[in-house]
């Protein structure tokens, strides 16, 4: 059963002066446990397309279906909890809150969940050593390097226990290294837990490791085809 | 825990957070001190009225207040006193014959009110005797003559000194104009110069003497209580025991005090509400540039899935640690610097002047209720959650799917 269902999606920016198609009718479907890369060139729409998939952005028309419910017809309250329980995110600049730990970071999206302390700080810690950074749980993000606090961003998204994680340009602003070890870390979890991975990327690396390409131009998907990885 | 980023996140920007919190603390340390003054000098100015001439009740024949006659007594004063004294509130009584003269020496004369008292039973209602700053009261006096004692003021517009002789110009019982000579025993200061000015005192025998008025009667009744507070209540009890006589409390006699006390109560809390007004902008700014200093963060915890609730709760607990902070520090500070002055007082000798012709004392005691400090830590905290309505509003208004990718 395809954990993403996307049919016939729209969205129109400034429909009453100049109209913009930013997403032009795309249909996808994306299976549980898929490392796939959305790219395209900028202003291709893929981020508008990204922010619909995340519930970030309402369609102008068509539907997103995750897991069997329409969440373009949730109210937004019940979107941002459908958020919380389904979806992990990962942002290009990291966002983390740099006034908590890396462990209260992991922590604090579980405490939104209401998941008891002593439970929540067992599980920060433990995803914490499974990205590879268990040893840096009580140090601030300023403290951390950018590929350490992309790790620690991976972990907050893993935290919630979601469905799939949308990675925003992940590795846009990490050196070579990092992006590798980044990316091996978010292979590996996708092959040992079947984490479904969905990223926006501009980064050749990323391609090169992803197991499905979705290309998207002028709003539309020109092309869709496994990766050199599959 | 967001309680502890909110509470950290106060701390981010130390420097802002410093200038806030000392713009609150000095805010409320000047405000709730000028207030403290304030009520301090007209709790004073009150205290010393009712010391010094007005006590807490007094008791008139009805006609009297229309006329100033003295042939409006009271009558049989001392049963009027015994039925005064079974009210156990009641800590002195002292009765008076006051009346309307004109004390001349070889200088000058001008119109003055006189007052015949009984000096051992004036000490415990009046505090005439703690004011002299001449001569002694009326028994020390080993002269022959008959004693008086006058306002600084009086002596000096009258150009007379201790020893020297004044007399006093009067109507008695039978309308006749009647002289008496008296010698100027004692010098009285109090903190009310129009009082020193026209006020002077004499033995209630010897004006009774002079006017041939029965000296075991009065035309005023001076009742001290044990407490302020009790005066309204007791006024009431006797007004009901003492029939076909006017009694009247302070408040009523000087009814421009009980306006000045009401108002500088209200005084006091539009002050600070003042205070705190200018404050809620500063407090404004503040968390406006925090928030849009974390457009970016703030929309990864609506991404992620913190509601609007808690992220309106997040602004809002930060606005209030902010101001409590601050607001804490200059309660404190605004409560020792009142308990300091109030203990030592503030000296205002140099417009002492100004001050006594509107009946301040020259040092002045700040004292405020301490039922007013938790008024205004409630004040504070109300300003603080008013404070963070708009900037946590403005939070609310960001799109996370823009939030998050905003340039920082």
């Amino acid at each position: 059963m395809a954990i993403i269902e996307v049919k016939n999606l729209h969205k129109v920016y400034d429909e009453t002066s100049v109209p913009v198609h930013a997403v032009n009718g795309i249909d996808l479907k994306i299976e549980e446990g898929e490392f796939t890369a959305i790219v395209g060139p900028s202003g291709s729409g893929k981020t508008t397309f990204l922010n619909m998939l995340g519930g970030l952005d309402q369609p102008t028309k068509g539907e997103v279906i995750i897991n069997g419910t329409k969440i373009h017809e949730l109210k937004s309250k019940n979107l941002i909890d459908f958020r919380l329980q389904n979806i992990g995110f990962v942002f290009q600049a990291y966002n983390l809150i740099p006034v908590l730990t890396a462990k209260e970071n992991v922590a604090f999206i579980m405490e939104l969940q209401k998941v008891p302390k002593k439970d929540r700080n067992k599980r920060a810690m433990e995803l914490l050593k499974s990205t590879g950074i268990g040893d840096k749980g009580n140090y601030r993000p300023g403290d951390l390097s950018g590929g350490q606090q992309q790790r620690v961003s991976v972990a907050r998204a893993l935290a919630s226990k979601p469905k799939f994680i949308l990675a925003d340009e992940p590795t846009a602003n990490l050196d070579s290294k990092s992006t590798a070890d980044l990316l091996d870390m978010m292979a590996e979890m996708n092959k040992e837990s079947k984490i479904t991975f969905i990223f926006s990327t501009h980064d050749q690396r990323v391609m090169d490791r992803a197991r499905r390409i979705v290309t998207i131009e002028d709003g539309k998907i020109s092309s869709d085809k496994n990766g050199i990885n599959n | 825990m967001i309680f502890s980023i909110a509470w950290r996140n106060v701390w981010r920007n130390k420097l802002r957070s410093l200038v806030i919190m000392l713009a609150v603390i000095f805010g409320l340390v000047g405000g709730i001190f000028s207030v403290a003054l304030m009520n301090g000098m007209m709790e004073q100015m009150i205290t010393s009225s009712i010391q010094t001439q007005l006590s807490n009740i007094q008791v008139h024949n009805p006609d009297y207040l229309t006329n100033n006659e003295v042939k409006y007594d009271i009558g049989d004063v001392s049963s009027v006193i015994s039925s005064i004294k079974q009210n156990k509130e009641v800590s002195a009584i002292s009765s008076h014959i006051k009346a309307q003269a004109m004390a001349s020496t070889a200088a000058t004369g001008t119109g003055v009110m006189i007052i015949g008292i009984d000096p051992g039973k004036e000490k415990k209602v009046t505090t005439i005797h703690e004011h002299l700053i001449e001569g002694s009261y009326f028994g020390d006096s080993l002269s022959r003559s008959k004693p008086i004692l006058v306002g600084k003021d009086l002596a000096h517009k009258l150009s007379a000194g201790i020893g020297n002789k004044v007399v006093i110009t009067i109507q008695n019982l039978e309308n006749v104009i009647t002289y008496g000579a008296f010698r100027i025993v004692g010098i009285f200061e109090t903190h009310n110069s129009n009082f020193d000015k026209t006020n002077l005192f004499v033995l209630k025998k010897d004006l009774a003497e002079l006017i041939n008025f029965n000296p075991e009667s009065a035309t005023e009744i001076m009742i001290r209580l044990d407490e302020n507070k009790q005066t309204e209540e007791v006024a009431q009890k006797l007004s009901k025991e003492l029939q076909g006589l006017k009694v009247q409390t302070w408040m009523q006699i000087r009814p421009e005090f009980e306006l000045f006390n009401s108002m500088t109560q209200q005084m006091l809390y539009l002050f600070l509400l003042l205070i705190l007004f200018g404050l809620a902008f500063g407090i404004v700014n503040a968390m406006l540039m925090a928030v849009m200093e974390r457009v970016k963060e703030i929309g990864m915890l609506m991404a992620v899935g913190m509601n609007k609730r808690r992220i309106f709760s997040m602004i809002m607990l930060e606005t209030i640690f902010l101001s409590i902070t601050g607001g804490i520090i200059g309660i404190l500070g605004g409560f020792g610097l009142v308990e300091y002055f109030g203990e030592s007082g503030i000296d205002l000798s140099v417009v002492a002047e100004g001050l006594q012709a509107v009946g301040y004392a020259s040092t002045a005691y700040p004292s405020v209720d301490n039922s007013y400090y938790f008024i205004v830590s409630a004040m504070v905290i109300l300003t603080a959650v008013i404070a963070s309505i708009y900037p946590a509003r403005k939070a609310l208004k960001l799109k996370p799917a823009e939030a998050v990718r905003e340039e920082a």
